[in-house]
């Protein structure tokens, strides 16, 4: 699997929806998929999964709020 | 001089502001003759209490050798324990002057802002130990985020990158043109808010609710939405002149206010109600404390871990505003609410009870709205005072 539909697999897990996979381009802020509860257990999972450690106060909710910019966005940190 | 507080005010800073807007119409650079008038404006501020310049002083001097101080550790190490050292030492000249009043007459720590330049500081201190700031900061730019002279007394409290960022920025005449714009029209918005909306509740209807309330009860009813309101007018009008200010200094400062009384949910409410406030403790309290559990594996329940994190976060808040009983009570009462909901929320995931349409819109709003503003009749004090 690429890595983008490894990272947005694990978000459909984390949000418990299908829909994310469906439309990878949904804002997961506006639709109440994920809040901030769900955002550190995706940081937790990205740092398990990928081993990439993405800080806190980096996950800025206008840059980070659809599967496929958390996607690019963690595609740079690598 | 009370910032924002007179006439006296703002035509000092129409005076002081007229270059900026000036060089900025012409896309020149202003920040460092904006960095000189920093200084005047907080001159003239804190000149009505000279005691507190002291405090103030001291205060900075304390801020800026640990923030440098732990730039410079982190660049070699990384211990937890010289990070949590670091935090409480942030936050020890406020715990001073929030505990000195009780052992003494002279709170010498006190002076307009502390509660918010603390903010500040601290952030930094994380910031630093997540990696994010990498390079001792430049003095003059590390004091002008403190010092903002905008925002000291009361926010919105801003964050270091975002902050950096505007301060670099080349902006072109146009661009600054929009910005002034914008800062103008927060500036009118919060003469709306503060000076009139605000004050006529409070004047007008606080003022006089012996002569409108027809018993005890009464009284306390509209007192509490008086207050509700007066409060969200006084503060958001006051929010606009800072924001408004920092536009016309080029500087984004971020909302604090959305409409907070069409919240559909507690939740929704935080995300609208003092809104620089409120991201700062869910981004470096409650989303730290969840991270940290959940990774250690402390506790297993997932929604213990949420709640806990609710309690720890609205606790906090409480305290910060002050360590009066009110406070607590108002800090315990989101808590308990934010719980609840969650709670609310997850039964309503499984078991679709509660339907999304806009009839159940509206019930949310209204029960959200009076909810929020029973939180707000707690943390008046008002029931206290009655006893007195």
């Amino acid at each position: 699997m690429e890595f983008k539909d490894q990272v947005i697999e694990l978000i459909a897990e984390i949000c418990q929806d299908e829909v994310v996979k469906e439309n990878p381009d949904i804002n997961l802020f506006d639709e109440a998929l994920l809040d901030s509860f769900g955002t550190v257990e995706l940081l937790v999972q990205i740092e398990e999964r990928f081993g990439i450690l993405v800080p806190i106060t980096e996950f800025d909710r206008d840059t980070w709020n659809t599967p496929n910019q958390i996607a690019i966005q963690l595609a740079d940190f690598r | 001089m009370i910032p924002y507080g007179s006439f006296t005010f703002f035509f000092i800073l129409v005076i002081l502001l007229a270059p900026t807007v000036i060089l900025g119409l012409q896309g020149k650079r202003f920040q460092t003759y904006n960095m000189i008038i920093t200084v005047i404006v907080l001159a003239i501020i804190f000149s009505s209490k000279p005691s507190s310049v002291i405090a103030l002083i001291l205060f900075t001097i304390w801020q800026v050798l640990l923030i440098e101080g732990y730039i410079t550790y982190r660049k070699r190490a990384n211990s937890g324990w010289v990070f949590s050292a670091a935090v409480i030492a942030s936050i020890l000249p406020l715990t001073i002057y929030k505990f000195l009043p009780y052992f003494t007459d002279t709170n010498w720590m006190a002076f307009l802002g502390i509660s918010y330049l603390t903010f500040k500081g601290t952030q930094l201190i994380m910031e630093t130990r997540d990696g994010l700031i990498k390079q001792t900061l430049p003095l003059a730019k590390l004091l002008y985020f403190i010092l903002f002279f905008p925002t000291i007394s009361s926010g919105p409290i801003d964050r270091y990158r975002r902050f950096d960022k505007d301060v670099k920025a080349a902006r072109t005449g146009e661009e600054y043109k929009q910005l002034l714009y914008d800062g103008i029209n927060k500036l009118f918005r919060g003469f709306l808010y503060k000076y009139i909306i605000g004050y006529s509740i409070n004047h007008f209807f606080i003022a006089n609710l012996r002569f409108i309330a027809t018993s005890h009860f009464n009284n306390e009813l509209y007192y509490m939405y008086g207050y509700s309101f007066y409060l969200f007018f006084d503060f958001a009008g006051y929010s606009a002149f800072a924001i408004g200010i920092s536009y016309i200094m080029g500087i984004k400062s971020p909302e604090n206010f959305n409409l907070p009384f069409i919240s559909r949910n507690i939740k929704d409410f935080w995300n609208r109600w003092h809104m620089s406030l409120s991201f700062w403790f869910r981004d470096y309290v409650y989303m730290r404390f969840v991270f940290w559990m959940t990774k250690k594996k402390w506790i297993k329940s997932r929604n213990m871990t949420s709640n806990l994190g609710y309690l720890l976060l609205f606790l906090l808040m409480g305290f910060w505003h002050g360590l009066e009983i009110q406070y607590i009570l108002y800090g315990l009462y989101h808590a308990l609410l934010m719980i609840g909901y969650n709670t609310f929320e997850q039964f309503n995931k499984k078991h679709k009870w509660w339907p999304q349409t806009s009839f159940t819109r509206i019930v949310s709003i209204v029960i959200t709205f009076h909810f929020v503003c029973f939180g707000f009749y707690i943390f008046s004090g008002h029931f206290i005072q009655k006893g007195v």
